[in-house]
């Protein structure tokens, strides 16, 4: 039985050859430390690292390439970000959609003197931006959000949020972890100061690889979350101040980020508009499976596809979403994801806390023979 | 660009920056070579350019303004 994987939301699977060959070749003709030692290894395993931010860089719109810290996911990106940036007696907004990666570092600055303020989106995890503003106090330091969630693919939007914060000098941090390479990012356009990113989603990369994108002047605000080599001012026991290598101490993942250009560079050819449309096309097919059962499925998240991604977050009748996804691995092969998906305040805001969804989320290689093989599964699993 | 003749490197904060500053001398189209930084120089155990001296005044007109921080020394 062959495997219909429909993780992508966790992990996109599988990757392009050309990012397996890139890792491969990166580890047998380069091999040495990036910008470490001077000799010809060293040399080409850091320019292979540079060549990495250019090409994010291009994909987000970001004029200076060194703006772009790599860390090993948008967790701790978002560590870095939020935890270098908030003081005691600063005050943060977030929405009700937020993923762990953001909820945990608020709550644990919340209780060490950061307040925190989150906002509530409706049941479908819509956000109105009109209800940042009223969040806002004289000392908000920052607004952070997601770009879209993880649990109904609902697109947050971080554009007028942005252009609020930004008129009050609010830092604002967006969480692209399932956007990056699926919808438009452009962080001058949109007022992005913090972008945190991850690779293995939809750029395509190995998991290990992501970064931060840190607006020019805002790095003096931000401490690093660790410090140690860099390869830059070794005759100095103090982490040097000029980015990135402010926030990358220590030998990066120089092999996961030649998978990671190679990745992005296949997301560049392709056009992130058209991969975002074939997964929107399989998303919406297989939503059309589910409208047609009639009550049997509670469907979360907006139905019009302009205003989502591919993930499909649903509940059958009174099934535990675990028995469901155990069901759809032995009997059909299908690969899901039950439960809460790491945002817990996300199924609060829909109403699925604390049993969660069964949630399927489509990627660019998914087929639509297979998105109806899993339409079947479900009609099966509810024929038990 | 021999090794023999008098040469000078330009001193940068990071790799990166220095990969940046051999792309700007390279579209100018100045021979340079990324090398370890001379130990008589710094301490620091990162890379420099080595160009030719006589590019010196080019070198220094072309990272002036585009290179956040630099310095420029003759071997």
């Amino acid at each position: 039985m062959d495997a219909i994987y429909l993780d992508n939301a966790a992990t996109s699977w599988p990757k392009p050859d050309a990012v397996i060959e890139a890792m491969i070749r990166h580890q047998r003709m380069v091999g040495g430390s990036p910008g470490r030692s001077g000799h010809r290894l060293s040399i080409e395993a850091g320019r292979a690292v540079y060549g990495v931010r250019e090409t994010i860089a291009r994909l987000f719109h970001i004029a200076d390439p060194l703006r772009i810290v790599f860390t090993k996911n948008s967790t701790e990106a978002l560590n870095i970000a939020l935890l270098g940036l908030l003081k005691p007696g600063d005050h943060v907004v977030t929405t009700g959609m937020e993923h762990n990666s953001v909820m945990r570092p608020l709550r644990f600055l919340a209780s060490h003197g950061v307040e925190l303020t989150v906002v509530a989106c409706s049941p479908r995890g819509d956000l109105d931006p009109g209800d940042i503003r009223r969040a806002l106090r004289p000392n908000t330091r920052a607004v952070v959000l997601t770009h879209a969630s993880n649990v109904t693919g609902t697109i947050m939007p971080v554009q007028e949020v942005a252009a609020i914060a930004r008129e009050r000098d609010i830092v604002t941090c967006v969480d692209a972890a399932q956007t990056a390479g699926v919808l438009p990012i452009d962080v001058e356009m949109m007022a992005i100061d913090l972008l945190a990113f991850t690779g293995h989603k939809s750029l395509f990369g190995p998991q290990g690889t992501g970064g931060l994108y840190i607006r020019k002047g805002l790095d003096d605000r931000i401490s690093p979350l660790m410090r140690g080599g860099t390869g830059s001012r070794s005759e100095f026991e103090e982490q040097p101040d000029f980015m990135p290598d402010k926030y990358e101490a220590g030998t990066p993942n120089a092999p996961g980020l030649a998978g990671l250009a190679a990745g992005t560079a296949f997301v560049l050819a392709k056009g992130p508009e058209r991969i975002h449309a074939r997964e929107k096309a399989l998303a919406r097919r297989f939503l059309n499976h589910l409208e047609a059962l009639d009550g049997d499925a509670t469907i979360y998240g907006p139905r019009d596809m302009e205003t989502r991604t591919s993930v499909v977050s649903f509940n059958l009748r009174d099934i535990v979403p675990s028995d469901a996804a155990l069901f759809f691995d032995e009997r059909f092969g299908i690969l899901c994801r039950p439960g809460l998906h790491c945002a817990p305040a996300a199924h609060r805001t829909i109403g699925s806390f604390p049993q969660g969804t069964i949630r399927f989320s489509f990627g660019f290689f998914n087929t639509e023979a297979e998105v109806d093989l899993a339409a079947e599964a479900v009609v099966r699993l509810l024929q038990r | 660009m021999a090794d023999n003749q008098p040469s000078s490197v330009v001193l940068v904060e990071s790799f990166g920056h220095a990969l940046q500053a051999e792309k700007m001398l390279g579209a100018a189209g100045i021979p340079c070579r990324l090398v370890p930084v001379p130990r008589h120089i710094s301490s620091d155990c990162g890379v420099c350019l080595r160009f030719s001296s006589d590019f010196h005044t080019r070198v220094e007109e072309i990272l002036s303004g585009r290179l956040e921080s630099f310095e420029i020394v003759r071997l």
